[in-house]
């Protein structure tokens, strides 16, 4: 039987995988698909304690997550392209324009 | 019984002629012919004389005593309150209104009379030359300025027409303005009289704030009783002790007017004009230069005679400059070769003849010689234009001769004026200056000897000019002795009528004339007044009469041996003393002198003045400001660009300097600003965890 402890080990896992890809990354679209793993990771865990205290609220707050994400994914994309056509990158460490 | 009529009360309309005329001239003469230039110059003169005809006959109705009048047009000048010298104020006025009286009659029948025959005179000897209607247009202007000034009722209208008839004698004697010596002269004149004028209008203003009014009499308005003229106020003065025979400031404006007199009537020290102004068209040397506006300074002191009467000191200046402007213009004039130049000094002379009248007292007598020397000297002039016309523009009288058979009719008129202004019986002259001779000879005999020389030298250089220019054999050259002609009949009637009134002229006789103009001569006190009129015994006048006459026939004889028979040689004389025909021939030097002594000191002032100017307002008051204004502007940009942008720029400086570690952080990479995220939230987790914990525990 699988205890609360393991879901939230791998919960933890998959956010410290996301939250290095986030930082580490220098190809944004990797980094758009490490934020899609660290959303899942709050998945697992909101999951898991609905499970846990028998309260459907944190499903609830899942599904709104996943459909968040999918948006999120598609404006991210979006930007991405319009970028990607106006410099001929996707690389984060050339997209230093806003530093003074 | 006061004097009315259709006449007396369009007086207003005698002045207006002329200027209506002149100033359509002035506009529009340009466009008109000649033959319409002619008529309505001529004829606006001609009416202005059958007005002035028709006033005087109205005014001569009335009895004697009466023969004022006076119509007040409009109120010209009302300054307000004026402040006295006895420090009370009261209202002055300057009218623009007429005034006709016995002296005013005089004048204004002699301006319009004469005048009128020499612009028909002026028809044949302007004929053939340019700018007709500028000559009439400025003739009939100066028609107007020096009727005004006659028939003025104040000394203010009258020091309007007196600036009118100078600016009148400037513009004609310049009228052949691209000639340099007659603009200079038109210049010259201008000038000297601007000298006379200060003097008149200081006179005027001395006058007001003394008596209060400059309107000569309140006799012939309707509100007389509350109106005051200058005799009313002097009667008044007097009576009150306010001013007393002989009040110095009464001979402060004798004197000052009296400056105002010398400008216009060419008196000595201020004369040096009138030999210059012949450089004008002869009608005009006739007309302004002879009959009429060089008389009006003898017309002014008469018409201020009350004042004279009450001032003897002032009488006797006029009395000595007239005397000895009457003998020296009249040396001056026996050298002359110049026909015009010749007359303009005896002109000068002769002016000093009436002046030397009106100061020994002789008001009436100088006025009387005004009249008839207006008469022969119009005369010698419009002759003197007719010999100029006939011998083709020549001027000079050792290059004529022999003028009596080819230009008769001049030559008789010519004759017959100088026989009057010689003074021979009966002609004009002789009368008047007889009067003025016998009336010096009661006030002092030292006058009467300068003006019975003057008399024996105008007989003198009267005939001479007359023997050179008209007997003897033609002097001129081949071409211009062909050319030799009379002058048109508008030319010759003028000189036909001058002639007779030259010879009638007198006969109305200076007791008669003196009766008439007697009401404005009285003065104010009439039985303590210094001047009387002293009739002699006849026995001493018939000798001062016989001596004049003798002086004259005296004259005309000397200067027939001289210049005809030739039996005496006026070289000879000139080179017996040299020195005298030198001193004469260049009229004493006054001119140089008068260049060397005001001309060329006022240049030098002029110099000095621009010296000053280059110097001191342009170096140092425009250029310094200049300079002050370039200085202060260059320390302003010097501060502006080191202290107020210095300021600026270091507190941006500093600004950069303190920011410069917090842009480290400002990568623009947002992995890294995630990774700042990141280690922020692990240390607030870390700082406040368990509080967090608690929130929690507490929520379930």
């Amino acid at each position: 039987m699988l205890s609360i402890g393991h879901y939230l080990f791998l919960s933890l896992a998959l956010f410290i995988i996301g939250v290095v890809g986030v930082v580490t990354r220098r190809n944004v679209i990797v980094v758009l698909m490490s934020i899609e793993l660290i959303l899942n990771a709050v998945n697992i865990n909101l999951v898991a304690f609905s499970r846990l205290y028998g309260d459907v609220a944190g499903q609830v707050f899942a599904l709104f997550i996943i459909a968040d994400a999918a948006a999120e994914a598609a404006v991210g994309l979006g930007i991405i392209i319009a970028f990607f056509r106006n410099r001929e990158t996707v690389l984060a460490d050339e997209m230093d324009l806003l530093k003074w | 019984m006061t004097p009315t009529g259709y006449f007396l009360d369009h007086l207003w309309l005698i002045p207006l002629f002329p200027l209506a005329t002149a100033a359509l001239m002035l506009f529009f003469g340009r466009r008109l012919p000649n033959v319409g230039v002619s008529v309505l110059c001529v004829g606006s003169v001609g009416l202005s004389f059958l007005y002035a005809v028709g006033a005087v006959f109205q005014l001569l109705a009335a009895d004697p005593d009466h023969r004022v009048f006076q119509k007040v047009l409009f109120e010209w000048l009302t300054p307000g309150p004026m402040h006295m010298t006895g420090g009370h104020a009261i209202r002055f006025v300057a009218d623009w209104g007429c005034l006709l009286d016995p002296l005013s009659c005089v004048m204004v029948l002699v301006v319009t009379g004469v005048g009128f025959l020499i612009h028909v005179y002026s028809i044949g000897y302007m004929g053939h030359e340019g700018g007709y209607y500028r000559f009439f247009g400025y003739m009939n202007l100066f028609m107007f300025a020096m009727l005004t000034l006659v028939l003025a009722n104040n000394m203010l209208l009258m020091f309007v027409g007196w600036e009118g008839v100078g600016l009148c004698s400037y513009l004609l004697i310049g009228f052949y303005f691209l000639k340099k010596s007659a603009s200079d002269a038109g210049k010259k004149a201008f000038i000297v009289n601007r000298i006379g004028d200060a003097g008149f209008i200081l006179g005027i203003l001395l006058t007001a704030v003394t008596l209060g009014t400059i309107r000569f009499t309140s006799q012939g308005l309707p509100d007389a009783a509350d109106t005051t003229g200058i005799i009313q106020a002097l009667r008044a003065a007097v009576e009150s002790h306010a001013l007393a025979f002989g009040a110095p400031v009464l001979t402060g404006i004798a004197l000052l007017l009296f400056i105002g007199a010398m400008g216009k009537s060419a008196q000595i020290p201020l004369y040096v004009w009138l030999p210059d102004a012949m450089e004008g068209p002869t009608p005009v040397s006739a007309l302004i230069h002879a009959a009429t506006m060089v008389t009006a300074g003898v017309y002014m002191v008469a018409r201020m005679n009350a004042i004279y009467q009450l001032a003897p000191f002032a009488l006797d200046v006029v009395a000595v400059i007239g005397a000895i402007t009457a003998i020296f213009a009249a040396s001056m004039a026996l050298v002359q070769n110049d026909i015009k130049k010749v007359l303009a000094y005896s002109t000068i002379s002769q002016l000093g003849y009436m002046f030397l009248a009106l100061g020994v007292g002789a008001f009436a007598a100088g006025i009387f010689h005004l009249m008839t020397h207006a008469f022969f000297k119009a005369l010698l002039f419009l002759g003197a234009g007719s010999v100029i016309h006939a011998m083709s523009g020549e001027q000079d009288i050792r290059k004529m001769g022999g003028l009596w058979e080819k230009i008769p009719n001049t030559a008789k008129t010519f004759a017959v004026a100088t026989l009057a202004i010689a003074g021979i019986p009966p002609l004009a002259g002789f009368f008047s200056k007889d009067e003025i001779l016998g009336q010096a000879f009661d006030r002092f005999f030292l006058l009467w000897v300068v003006g019975f020389i003057t008399a024996g030298l105008t007989a003198f250089y009267m005939a001479r000019l007359f023997f050179l220019t008209f007997w003897g054999y033609c002097r001129a050259d081949q071409h211009v002795e062909k050319h030799i002609h009379e002058s048109p009949r508008a030319m010759i009637v003028p000189l036909m009528v001058l002639a007779g009134l030259s010879i009638i002229g007198g006969w109305i006789g200076s007791t008669r004339f003196e009766k008439f103009l007697e009401p404005i001569l009285t003065g104010v006190l009439p039985e303590t007044g210094a001047i009387k009129i002293v009739h002699h015994a006849f026995l001493k006048e018939f000798f001062l009469m016989a001596a004049s006459v003798v002086i004259a026939v005296v004259g005309i004889w000397l200067a027939y041996e001289f210049y005809h028979t030739k039996r005496i040689a006026p070289e000879l004389l000139a080179q017996k003393w040299p020195k005298l025909y030198q001193l004469l021939l260049h009229k004493y030097y006054v001119d140089e002198i008068y260049d060397a002594a005001v001309v060329e000191r006022t240049k030098d002032l002029g110099t000095l003045l621009g010296r000053f100017d280059a110097s001191v307002i342009d170096g140092v008051g425009v250029n310094g400001a200049g300079w002050l204004a370039r200085f202060t502007s260059t320390v302003s940009i010097w501060w502006d660009r080191w202290i107020i942008d210095g300021l600026l720029n270091f507190g941006a400086k500093l600004m950069q300097l303190f920011s410069y570690p917090v842009r480290l952080l400002q990568t623009g990479l947002f992995s890294s600003y995630a990774m700042l995220i990141l280690v922020g939230l692990v240390v607030l987790l870390a700082y406040y965890g368990h509080h967090v914990q608690v929130l929690l525990r507490s929520v379930r």
